[in-house]
């Protein structure tokens, strides 16, 4: 196979750098959601305020 | 009085539902079939020059346009995605969308950079550089990935909720417009690019090479939804705690206080 070097830098950093993100994404949600009460994380029923600036 | 339960912690969950491992699953498997169409059952680019005989062609270093044009499908979805959201923002006042245009823009961020990064690992064996100023293309999308750093810092800057939301999504709509610069750059100013015209549109490939083509830009659709349900349910989270987290903490310790006296009562 030629190139080589260039398939696994090409390849590599993406797989790296997706995964790195997914990963401190997945982290930092686990983190928050441990401090917010399980009604506050209905993100689809929510009825908290739906209008920017108003509660 | 609110009940233990009702203080349940969401830590359980985090940001995944069945829905969100399904896809994953589906995805992880996605990848291995990805790098097996691109690496086994493509073959590399390689022709035969009509008057020396010799092979020309990209050989192996063409398989990067399987990891290469599916990250520039991906940030020109998320900065879509983010212009919708900016506008209604703008209409609606939402906040619903407003998440969603600042999750979706984080993930364009980062697939233009990599649409950067890869173009640039693949310029060099094929141009000879890795980076030339003077093409419009690249310059193009260096431009709309610091747009993207921009809105993200735009998001972040003092005020309200909306200011911070209406500056951040006129920021957010620039971002769709700069889309379409990138993507005719090569047409209006083709005499500055040694980039070709869109490999998909002109029909320059076919065969296994296609479908590979055609197979990585949908996976990474998939993955960009994967990734966007996750990124958006943090922004949900975190807006919660920030606009709750004082009130739950009180309630959940006058909730714990309240069974301890309970306790000492029986």
């Amino acid at each position: 196979m030629t190139h080589l070097g260039f398939l696994i830098a090409g390849w590599g950093v993406v797989f790296v750098a997706c995964g790195l993100y997914a990963v401190s994404v997945i982290r930092r949600a686990r983190r928050v959601a441990a401090r917010v009460p399980l009604e506050r994380a209905r993100w689809m029923t929510g009825k908290d305020s739906d209008v920017i600036g108003e509660s | 009085m609110v009940s233990v339960d009702q203080t349940a912690r969401a830590d359980s969950m985090g940001t995944s539902s069945k829905t969100t491992r399904i896809l994953g699953g589906v995805l992880l498997a996605g990848i291995a079939l990805w790098l097996f169409l691109a690496f086994v059952v493509t073959e590399p680019d390689i022709r035969i020059d009509g008057t020396s005989g010799q092979e020309i062609g990209q050989f192996d270093a063409f398989r990067l346009i399987y990891v290469h044009v599916p990250v520039v499908f991906v940030a020109y979805t998320a900065f879509v995605v983010t212009a919708i959201g900016s506008i209604m923002v703008l209409v609606k006042r939402s906040v619903w969308w407003d998440l969603v245009a600042g999750a979706s823009a984080e993930i364009g961020a980062l697939a233009s950079a990599l649409t950067l990064i890869t173009g640039s690992i693949w310029g060099r064996p094929i141009w000879g550089t890795y980076w030339l100023w003077g093409d419009v293309r690249i310059l193009t999308t260096l431009v709309l990935f610091m747009l993207s750093l921009g809105y993200l810092a735009v998001r972040r800057l003092e005020g309200t909720a909306e200011e911070r939301a209406r500056r951040s999504a006129i920021v957010g709509i620039l971002l769709v417009v700069n889309i379409l610069i990138v993507n005719r750059s090569v047409e209006w100013w083709a005499s500055q690019t040694i980039h070709q015209d869109s490999t998909i549109a002109e029909a320059a490939i076919g065969g296994s090479k296609a479908f590979t083509l055609f197979y990585s830009i949908v996976l990474a659709m998939g993955l960009f939804t994967w990734m966007m349900i996750h990124r958006f349910r943090l922004a949900w989270l975190e807006r919660q705690f920030d606009r709750f987290g004082l009130d739950d903490a009180l309630t959940s310790r006058r909730a714990e206080a309240a069974s301890v006296l309970e306790g000492e009562m029986s």
